[in-house]
C-alpha cells in the first residue's frame, strides 16, 4: 500500500493512500467528532453522505471547511481538527440542528447512550441560540419498533442499513427541504411495510427517533401477581453482552450473574432458551435428515436446500420476498417459540396451573422476536405461547430498577427441567452456530458414528457468505451460510435459479448474528465489540461439559417422557410451524 | 398478502415504459416523468407497479415523487391552474391572486377540487414578466390579473 505523508494537528504522518481525512486522524490518535458517518467494518457497512458537517476541518490552502468522513488525504495535506474556525463551524452545525431537535432528553428512551447528547456534552454546548419552527410527525407504534421521527436528524443511517445492507426496502428519504423525514412508502405505518423489525435501524440511529417497544412494566405487573407464575428463558447471546450494560469489558461471559439476577427480579423459574435450542437441532436436525434421504430417493415433493427458521427477522423477509418458496425453510419453529410451546403445554401440566395463569417471558439480543411472539400462529384461544419478550437492554433497565448490583452478584444455576442445555445451543447466538449445532447432531444420526472433533471451524467467521463442505463419512454435504439480509437474499437466488447445490443454508439478519442483534447493548458501529461478543460465545461453548444437542439429558427426558419422537406427532403439533405469503401482488382491477 | 389493484392497460402501459428504459432503477426519474406524462398523476398503485419492474424498494421510489416538485399523486383538474410566483409576478401581487383562487375553490396549493374541474398549482417564471402576475389555466395565459378578477375568470370554465 502507497503510503503519503500528512500533518494533522501539527503532528507529521504516514497515513495509506486513498483512505479518508476521518480515518487517517482516528488512526493516529485523533478522535474528530462524527455524527451521520456510520460504519460497521466487519460486515463492510458504511454510511457516509458527508452531510451532517459535525466532521469539518480545516485543510490549508482550501477554502471552505471540508468534511473530514468524505475527504481523502492527499500527498502534503495540513489540516487542523481543532482550529478556532473549525470548532466554531462544528458547534454551529450542532447548534443548528439542536434546534430542531426535541429537548425531552430526560424521557427519552436514548437518554444517556445518544450519540448527539454525547456531542453536545462534548462540544459544550451550553445553550441553543437559534428559535424556529420545529418539526412534528406523528408517532408510529409497530408491534416491535417505534418510529418518533420528531427526533430524527436526517443522519439517513438507518436508511442505509435497511436499503443496502438488508435489501429490505422499508425506510426512505421522502419529502425535501425542512418536511424531509425518513418514512416507509406512502409515510404509511412501518406494519404496511416490509420492514422485517430486524432492528438494525435503531441499532444505527444515533438519536432516538428510532427505539424498541419497552414491554418492562408488563413484565414487573405479571411479576407481582400472585396468581401468575412467571417463567423466564434467555437467549444464548444475551449472556454474552449483558455485562457490557454494566461497564463490563465487552466479551465478558455473565451467565451465571445473570440467572442470579433474574431471579431476584422475582421470576419463578430461571430456564434457558438454551435447552429450547437443543430441543430445536433435534428437530430440525431430524427433518434435514429426512429430506436429504427422501431427495436422494428420488421424491419429487421435497426440496433441498433446507433453510433455517429460528430468525424471525429472516423468517418475515422470505416470507415478503420468496413466497413461492415457503416450502423450502425448516418447519421447526424458533427456539423461543418452541420454549413458549414446551412451558405453555408441558410444564403447565408438570406444575398442575392452567395456561392462563403462567407467563413467559423471553430475554432476547432481538427486536423481532417481539414481533413473532405476538404471531397469531403462536396463540392459543388469544393467549400467546411467549407473553412478553424483551431485549437485552431492557433487562439490564429492570435490573436497575430493581436495584441489583450486578458486578457484585454471584453465579447461580438455571432451573430444570427447562435450564440445562449443551454447548450447541449456545453456539446459536453465532452467524454459523446453528447449523454447527445442527451439523453435530445430524453426523452422529447420520453416521451412526461418534463424532470425535465437535469444532467445525470451517462453519465459523464473520464472511457475509461463507460456504462449507462437511463429510458425513463419504457422503459430502454442502453448507451456505449468511448472516445480513443482503447476503441472504444473493444466496437465495442461487436457489431460486435452481443452481446452489446446498444441502442446508443458515440465515441471521443481523451482523454476526445474534450477538449482533438489535436487542443488544448499542455498540455505536464498534465492530470490535461483536467481535468480542463471538469470541464468548465460542469459549462458553468449549467450556460446556456437553456440546452435543441429542446429549443433552432434559432434552432425552422430553422426549421419552412427553413428545416421543423428533418430528412425531406432538412435535408437528407444537414444534412446528408454516408460513404466509407477505408479497404484494399487482393485480389486474375488476 | 397485499394486493394492489390496478386496470390491465394501465399495468402494460407500465410496463411498457419501463422496458423503454432496460428496467433499470437509475432510470427512476425518466421513467416517473414519462408515466406522469401518461396518466397526468402518479397514485401509489402506479408507483407500486414501478418499483417491481425497476426492482427497487416503492419506498424509494416515493422519495423521488415527493423531493421533485414536478411529480404529482393528485390527479390535476380538468382545467389546471398555475399562478406564477416568478419574482416580478410576486411583488406585483401573485400571492394576493392565488390566495383569492384558494378562497373561491376552497383547496390548497397542489389539490384537486372535488369535482375533479380545478387543480390549484405554482410556478416559477413564465417568462412573461411583462404581463405579471401571469396565470395559466390550461395552455390559455392571464395576465396582470387582480383578485378581483379570479371569479369572473373562473365562472367562463364554470358553465
Amino acid at each position: 500500500m502507497e503510503k503519503i505523508n500528512i500533518i494533522i494537528d501539527n503532528k507529521s504522518l504516514q497515513v495509506e493512500k486513498g483512505q479518508t481525512v476521518l480515518k487517517a486522524a482516528r488512526a493516529a490518535g485523533i478522535e474528530i467528532p462524527t455524527l451521520c458517518y456510520y460504519e460497521l467494518d466487519g460486515v463492510k457497512l458504511e454510511n457516509r453522505p458527508g452531510g451532517c458537517r459535525i466532521c469539518v476541518v480545516e485543510i490549508e490552502g482550501r477554502k471552505n471547511l471540508a468534511p473530514a468522513c468524505a475527504t481523502e488525504v492527499a500527498e502534503g495535506m495540513v489540516i487542523h481538527t481543532c482550529s478556532l474556525r473549525v470548532v466554531n463551524a462544528r458547534r454551529t452545525v450542532l447548534e443548528l440542528i439542536l434546534s430542531d431537535h426535541p429537548a425531552d432528553c430526560l424521557i427519552c428512551p436514548k437518554n444517556g447512550k445518544c450519540e448527539l447528547q454525547s456531542l453536545a456534552q462534548r462540544l459544550g454546548v451550553r445553550e441553543i441560540p437559534f428559535q424556529g419552527e420545529q418539526s412534528t410527525y406523528r408517532k408510529d407504534l409497530s408491534p416491535a419498533i417505534i418510529r418518533d421521527v420528531d427526533k430524527c436528524v436526517m443522519c439517513r443511517r438507518c436508511e442505509t442499513v435497511c436499503n443496502v445492507w438488508q435489501t429490505v426496502g422499508a425506510l426512505s428519504a421522502v419529502n425535501r427541504g425542512f418536511q424531509a423525514v425518513v418514512a416507509p412508502a406512502f409515510e404509511q405505518d412501518l406494519v404496511k411495510s416490509p420492514c422485517t423489525y430486524c432492528g438494525q435501524c435503531i441499532m444505527a440511529c444515533p438519536v432516538g427517533a428510532l427505539s424498541e417497544v419497552d414491554q418492562t412494566r408488563q413484565v414487573i405487573t405479571a411479576i407481582s401477581d400472585p396468581k401468575k407464575t412467571v417463567v423466564v428463558q434467555t437467549a444464548p447471546a444475551v449472556r454474552v453482552a449483558l455485562g457490557e450494560e454494566f461497564g463490563m469489558e465487552p466479551g465478558s461471559i455473565v451467565t451465571g450473574q445473570m440467572a442470579a439476577a433474574l431471579r431476584r427480579i422475582g421470576f419463578d423459574y430461571i430456564f434457558d432458551t438454551d435447552f429450547a435450542a437443543d430441543l430445536t437441532i433435534m428437530e430440525e436436525g431430524t427433518e434435514l435428515l429426512t429430506r436429504i434421504d427422501k431427495f436422494t430417493k428420488g421424491d419429487k415433493n421435497v426440496k433441498l436446500p433446507i433453510l433455517t427458521s429460528c430468525c424471525p427477522g429472516w423468517v418475515n423477509f422470505f416470507e415478503t420476498n420468496y413466497p413461492d418458496m415457503l416450502d423450502v425453510p425448516s418447519t421447526a419453529k424458533s427456539p423461543q417459540q418452541m420454549f413458549g410451546a414446551v412451558a405453555k403445554n408441558y410444564l403447565t401440566t408438570k406444575l398442575g396451573i392452567k395456561r392462563e395463569d403462567m407467563v413467559v417471558v423471553s430475554i432476547m439480543p432481538c427486536v423481532a422476536k417481539k414481533f413473532e411472539s405476538q404471531r397469531d400462529e403462536f396463540k392459543e384461544n388469544g393467549n400467546p405461547d411467549v407473553d412478553y419478550s424483551l431485549t437485552t437492554r431492557e433487562l439490564a433497565e429492570l435490573i436497575r430498577q430493581f436495584n441489583i448490583d450486578f458486578k457484585t452478584l454471584p453465579i447461580e444455576d438455571f432451573d430444570n427441567p427447562l435450564g440445562e442445555s449443551t454447548g450447541a445451543g449456545v453456539i446459536f447466538g453465532a452467524t454459523g452456530g446453528v447449523i454447527e449445532a445442527a451439523t453435530r447432531t445430524a453426523y452422529e444420526l447420520f453416521t451412526g458414528k461418534k463424532l470425535e472433533k465437535v469444532d467445525f471451524t470451517e462453519l465459523r467467521g464473520l464472511e457475509g457468505v461463507r460456504e462449507a463442505t462437511v463429510d458425513f463419512n463419504g457422503t459430502p454435504i454442502k453448507i451456505g451460510i449468511a448472516h445480513g439480509l443482503s447476503n441472504a437474499r444473493q444466496l437465495l437466488d442461487e436457489v431460486k435459479n435452481g443452481n446452489s447445490g446446498f444441502h442446508a443454508i443458515e440465515v441471521m439478519a443481523c451482523p454476526g448474528g445474534c450477538i449482533g442483534g438489535a436487542g443488544q447493548p448499542f455498540h455505536h458501529g464498534n465492530f470490535d465489540i461483536i467481535r468480542k461478543r463471538q469470541e464468548a460465545i465460542y469459549r462458553e461453548d468449549a467450556g460446556k461439559p456437553i456440546r452435543k444437542s441429542h446429549e443433552n439429558p432434559y432434552i432425552q427426558a422430553l422426549y421419552k417422557e412427553w413428545l416421543g419422537t423428533p418430528c412425531g406427532e406432538i412435535s408437528h403439533h407444537l414444534l412446528h410451524t408454516h408460513y404466509f405469503d407477505k408479497s404484494k401482488h399487482i393485480e389486474i382491477e375488476g | 398478502m397485499a394486493k394492489v389493484k390496478l386496470a390491465e392497460s394501465k399495468i402494460n402501459k407500465i410496463k411498457e415504459i419501463c422496458a423503454s428504459f432496460g428496467n433499470k432503477p437509475g432510470e427512476a426519474i425518466n421513467v416517473l416523468h414519462k408515466v406522469q406524462g401518461e396518466f397526468g398523476y402518479l397514485p401509489a398503485e402506479v408507483q407500486e407497479v414501478i418499483a417491481q419492474e425497476l426492482n427497487v424498494s416503492v419506498a424509494q421510489i416515493y422519495g423521488i415523487v415527493t423531493f421533485y416538485s414536478f411529480f404529482t399523486m393528485t390527479p390535476k383538474g380538468e382545467f389546471p391552474i398555475s399562478v406564477c410566483m416568478g419574482t416580478a409576478c410576486y411583488v406585483r401581487g401573485a400571492e394576493k391572486v392565488l390566495d383569492e383562487f384558494k378562497r373561491e375553490l376552497k383547496i390548497g396549493v397542489g389539490e384537486t377540487t372535488p369535482d375533479g374541474k380545478f387543480s390549484l398549482n405554482c410556478l416559477r417564471c413564465v417568462g412573461a414578466c411583462g404581463l405579471a402576475p401571469v396565470v395559466l389555466i390550461g395552455e390559455k395565459v392571464y395576465g396582470r390579473l387582480t383578485p378581483d378578477g379570479v371569479k369572473d375568470i373562473l365562472n367562463e370554465y364554470r358553465s
